[in-house]
């Protein structure tokens, strides 16, 4: 049958494909939706792991509640920055925005 | 009043502190302070003594009051007063002529602007001093011995916009540190190998020691502390150049008290010094030597204050050779009679310098007939000094030689310090009334017109003069109870009467005397001719063996190099150190800055490889992870 397994299989990757997109990708919008993808993996992994070690419990389901709350106010903040960041420099590619380097 | 013995030194501190603070503006407020502090702890010291006297008090059965100041594991470290004959003797000599010297400063220093200042230092010392006096351990009597020294410092160079003054007071003090380095080391040797500062304790210590080897470089090592402070030959020289002190500080300090610090350091560690007979010869050759080289060059001075100087310096040589031969009694004795009539000569020299405004002996002469009281105090301490009977010099100054005479060591098969003794009492009298009879006595040679001092200055001179005459009887054979069956090493003893030494420094003394006057009064023997037949000799006196002009030779060419190189060192190594690591650091930063790329997701790859490897770490078994 379906066991744990194939869904930590499945959460593992999304979360690889997640990593992959958020230190590759050129845009920053493109970099939070995939912060986003990883965020999700972790929300499957954790009610895969309540629902077939802990049939009882609701542990998982309630902490991946957690992280869709925090999620959606991170990415609201993380919205207002890329869009302040814009406005002052007319792009949103992160090779441009490296005002840290020495 | 014993268990009061600490208010002694404290009473002249707290003397110090209101002069200093709260009177400095009234003169005579800030001298009858001083004054009345010295008298009390005079007052104290009486009484003290008549206890000691009552209660037996003997050099064994001491009275010791301490208390705790330092308690570590392994150092204990107290302040404590140690009662004891020799301290009685001591208190009372320092409290007293401390006592009559401040009441003269008060006539002497009456038009200086610094008055109350002069008595806040004299305050200050009399404290150091009598704290030095009490100590019962190294340690205490190391910080008073030092402070003893700043004292001297401040005194000396009174009058600090005198260049020469100031010149003098450094000479002072870095040749009293030299000394002083000697000393302290001293102590910690004895410390770290007996474990104790305390006088008691150490003399258990060293009785039960076999080491002589190790008890030799001790004593020398303590013995360099008396060295410096007591103008022993190396390093005397700074005793005469403090004569540009004021006249009555030069009594105190440079005569009746300070200088004689070393000596009773001598007496109170005596243990240490008699445990091996090669410190003893030290002791003795250097005190002997001491004493005939400044005779020797006290002989050509036409300063006052320094042919008193160097007589101070040659009568301290009797008390070191004392102590060197054996004779810890003579050595204390002498230290007693001398404090009192070398403050009466120094304070009558005070009196002429008052009068007449000039110290050169050469130009005063004819004093006697207007300054009658100065001129008789003067010829007593002149008579006292030169070891005529029945003078207090010529009990102390016996005693010496009878112990030389019988105890000296012997060089070359012959008692080759008793005849440098002997020759050093007969020019002592000589110089001594060379002096007297070329100021006082003859043709006038002043355009001044001299007044006998007031009576605040000239009643000191008197009682000074009377103890000059009399404190001889305190240790002479006849008297029962004298000196010596109170303050003794080893056992009490009776002074024998030994007549070919007492016939020899009787004649010796007269001797000296009469030669001056026929140089001098008669002109039998101009004394310009014996100048011009030795003219050598009489130039290398005149520059006091030019043992200035090496110190001042060997200070530019050995000790500036040594600074230089120490400067060089500092400059490239220490400060290299110091740049080489600021450098390194600059320079490690340099390179290291390009990892700053400025790229977010190059930081975000850098942290998922660290958790990578973490997370491998981990799981390994070899590094401790999980299994």
């Amino acid at each position: 049958m379906i066991n744990i397994n194939h869904y930590l299989l499945l959460s593992a990757l999304l979360f690889s494909i997640g990593l992959f997109g958020a230190l590759s990708k050129k845009n920053a919008v493109a970099i939070l939706l995939c912060i986003e993808l990883m965020l999700n993996a972790i929300n499957i992994n954790l009610v895969a792991f309540t629902r077939y070690l802990q049939p009882g419990d609701i542990t998982g389901q309630v902490f991946a509640v957690f992280v869709i709350v925090v999620a959606a106010a991170e990415i609201a903040l993380a919205l207002a920055i890329v869009i302040a960041v814009y406005r002052r420099r007319e792009t949103i590619a992160i090779e441009n925005l490296d005002w840290l380097k020495w | 009043m014993m268990d009061k013995v600490w208010l002694v030194p404290f009473l002249p501190l707290a003397a110090f502190v209101l002069i200093s603070f709260v009177v400095k503006r009234h003169k005579m407020a800030s001298a009858l302070t001083a004054i009345a502090a010295i008298g009390a702890s005079f007052v104290i010291s009486v009484g003290i003594a008549r206890e000691a006297l009552a209660g037996g008090l003997t050099m064994e059965k001491t009275v010791e009051l301490g208390v705790q100041w330092i308690g570590l594991p392994g150092v204990f470290i107290e302040m404590g007063a140690l009662i004891d004959p020799l301290t009685v003797i001591m208190l009372l000599v320092v409290t007293f002529i401390s006592l009559l010297i401040f009441i003269y400063s008060v006539g002497y220093m009456h038009d200086d602007p610094g008055f109350s200042r002069y008595f806040s230092y004299l305050a200050f010392f009399t404290f150091s001093m009598l704290g030095l006096v009490i100590s019962n351990n190294y340690l205490q009597m190391y910080v008073f011995w030092e402070l003893v020294g700043l004292s001297s410092y401040l005194l000396i160079g009174f009058w600090y916009h005198k260049n020469s003054a100031a010149d003098a007071n450094k000479k002072a003090f870095i040749t009293n540190r030299v000394a002083d380095f000697g000393f302290l080391l001293g102590i910690l040797v004895l410390f770290g190998y007996f474990g104790t500062f305390n006088f008691g304790e150490l003399a258990a210590c060293i009785r039960g020691c076999a080491e002589t080897g190790f008890l030799t470089l001790a004593g020398i090592l303590v013995f360099l502390g008396p060295v410096g402070k007591s103008g022993q030959f190396p390093l005397h020289v700074w005793l005469p150049d403090a004569m540009e002190g004021p006249t009555p500080v030069s009594a105190l300090i440079h005569a009746a008290t300070m200088v004689a610090a070393g000596v009773y350091l001598l007496a109170r560690g005596y243990i240490l010094f008699a445990s091996s007979a090669t410190t003893m010869l030290v002791i003795a050759v250097t005190g002997g030597f001491t004493a005939l080289f400044a005779a020797s060059i006290a002989l050509v001075q036409r300063d006052m204050k320094r042919i008193l100087a160097y007589s101070t310096l040659s009568q301290l040589g009797y008390m070191v050779l004392a102590m060197g031969v054996g004779s810890m009694t003579a050595g204390m004795f002498h230290l007693t009679t001398h404090a009192f009539f070398k403050a009466l000569m120094f304070l009558c020299a005070g009196s002429v310098i008052h009068a007449l405004h000039e110290q050169d002996i050469m130009k005063m002469g004819g004093l006697s007939r207007e300054m009658k009281t100065t001129t008789a105090t003067m010829v007593i301490g002149g008579l006292a000094i030169a070891g005529i009977p029945p003078l207090a010099g010529f009990w102390s100054k016996d005693e010496i030689l009878s112990a030389v005479y019988e105890n000296g060591p012997g060089i070359f098969g012959y008692n080759v310090l008793y005849v440098m003794a002997a020759l050093t009492a007969f020019l002592t009298a000589f110089y001594m009334f060379r002096m007297i009879f070329l100021a006082f006595f003859g043709e006038k040679r002043s355009e001044h017109h001299p007044h006998e001092s007031p009576p605040v200055m000239t009643m000191p001179l008197v009682v000074l003069a009377f103890f000059a005459v009399t404190s001889g009887l305190l240790g002479a054979p006849f008297v029962e109870h004298g000196f010596s069956s109170m303050v003794y090493f080893g056992e009490p003893h009776h002074p024998e009467t030994n007549w070919t030494v007492m016939w020899t420094s009787v004649l010796l003394g007269i001797g000296g005397i009469v030669l001056a006057w026929l140089i001098y009064i008669r002109k039998a023997i101009p004394a310009e001719s014996i100048a011009r037949a030795f003219p050598r000799i009489y130039k290398v006196l005149e520059n006091k063996y030019y043992i200035d002009d090496l110190y001042l030779w060997l200070f530019d060419h050995v000790v500036l190099r040594v600074a230089a190189a120490f400067n060089w060192s500092d400059r490239n190594l220490v400060d290299g150190t110091a740049h080489a690591i600021a450098d390194g650091t600059r320079g490690l930063g340099r390179v290291l800055r390009y990892l700053q790329t400025g790229n977010l997701q190059v930081y975000a790859l850098v942290i998922f490889a660290a958790v990578v490897f973490i997370a491998l770490f981990a799981a390994a078994p070899v590094i401790g992870g999980v299994r």
